[in-house]
């Protein structure tokens, strides 16, 4: 049964809502979210991939043969990626600093080339193109919460990206920050605890 | 045969398009992500080494051409005379390359300061070498003959304590920058007083 562009929209910013529905591209969700900055500018990065890379590989599905599929997808998602890279690099350079390695990464997202794969390969450009929008804006929502979750409490601060407006004290001047939650097995935590209560929230 | 012909083609055809589309944006945003990178990596080390100077060495820049590299010079004026200039090289660190500016006083050849720009060291522990002052420091009004490798080598540099192989590469950077400068320094002269 075919579902209309504004289902394919929405369904990404819940229903399949990377990471914690569809359960991947979580190197990126673990390690770039200690702060909020860190977290919307990886997800909106990611969402510019995704975008991209599924309006370009639905609108070419014909022409590459199944047995290289996967090699051009590769090509295609890199090129973005590279673009993404040299954008951030002229526009918002700190923000490239801070993303460093994970940048580049975002070509072996599995989300990107799950979507490839899965979707666009199989659909029209409009339908590809509602799919990437909310694939994307999910997994930048998701991302955004997390790191607003890391940064208020394992911080105390939060910094909102581009306009640099920042509140050193979110929590009161006597909160102790759990420095544990803005390093790597706080992320586990956080990305365990997000899960459980997307679970118990989609539990009927 | 033919149908491996076809996918070699296919995919040469999707990497040339790549390939072209990235060579465009490459050249599009050259420019800008130079200046960016001024202004967030080196902007920093040179403003922090030639604090005091009283014009700007980022515009007051050029390049010159050691070997097969390009290095650019920042310019920085004391008291009316630009006697003072600033360029980077590279040392072998614990993680990958440390980017090393180093500012020299043309007169009396000794440097004015160092700073580090990029680096790849361990947060906390090789880090250092970018943010604490009293090692970077050390380096500041040695002459271009000073011996410059940590002390367990036999040189002056006081080592970061845990933090051996950075405080080399550091030391190490620094004695190439010496031995760039004195390779150069005609041609520096000449660039400024041009």
């Amino acid at each position: 049964m075919a579902k209309s562009v504004a289902q394919e929209f929405t369904k990404g910013l819940w229903a399949e809502i990377p990471p914690f529905r569809l359960v991947l591209g979580l190197c990126p969700t673990l390690a770039m979210t200690k702060t909020l900055e860190n977290g919307i500018g990886m997800g909106l990065a990611t969402a510019f991939v995704l975008v991209c890379s599924n309006i370009i590989i639905s609108l070419v599905k014909d022409v590459i043969p199944k047995k290289v599929r996967i090699a051009c997808y590769i090509i295609v998602i890199a090129t973005f990626v590279t673009v993404v890279q040299f954008l951030m690099q002229a526009f918002t350079y700190p923000l490239f600093l801070k993303l460093g390695v994970f940048l580049p990464l975002i070509v072996v997202n599995c989300i990107i080339l799950g979507r490839a794969e899965a979707f666009a390969a199989k659909n029209g450009v409009i339908s590809s193109f509602a799919d990437g929008l909310g694939m994307g804006i999910g997994f930048t929502l998701s991302l955004t919460v997390l790191s607003t979750f890391r940064e208020i409490l394992g911080n105390g601060t939060l910094t909102f990206p581009f306009i640099g407006y920042s509140i050193s004290n979110v929590l009161g001047p006597s909160f102790q920050p759990f420095t544990f939650l803005v390093e790597a097995p706080g992320a586990f935590v956080c990305l365990g605890l997000m899960l459980c209560i997307m679970n118990m929230l989609g539990k009927k | 045969m033919r149908e491996m012909i076809k996918l070699f083609v296919i995919v040469a055809i999707f990497s040339t398009i790549a390939g072209g589309v990235l060579a465009a944006i490459n050249e599009a945003t050259k420019d800008r992500i130079e200046l960016q990178e001024l202004a967030f990596v080196r902007g920093p080390a040179i403003n922090n080494i030639l604090s005091g100077c009283s014009n700007n060495p980022l515009d007051d820049r050029f390049k010159l051409k050691d070997g097969k590299k390009e290095i650019d010079f920042f310019v920085g004026e004391f008291d009316g005379k630009r006697d003072t200039v600033a360029f980077e090289t590279m040392g072998k660190g614990f993680g990958g390359d440390i980017g090393i500016m180093v500012a020299y006083n043309l007169e009396n050849d000794e440097i004015v300061g160092m700073a580090v720009t990029t680096h790849s060291e361990s947060p906390g522990i090789g880090s250092r070498a970018q943010t604490d002052p009293s090692f970077s420091k050390q380096f500041k009004g040695m002459t271009i003959n000073g011996k410059f490798a940590v002390k367990a080598d036999g040189g002056d540099i006081d080592a970061l304590s845990g933090a051996t192989v950075t405080s080399r590469g550091v030391a190490a950077g620094v004695k190439e920058s010496v031995d760039t400068y004195k390779r150069l320094k005609e041609r520096i002269l000449k660039k400024i007083n041009a």
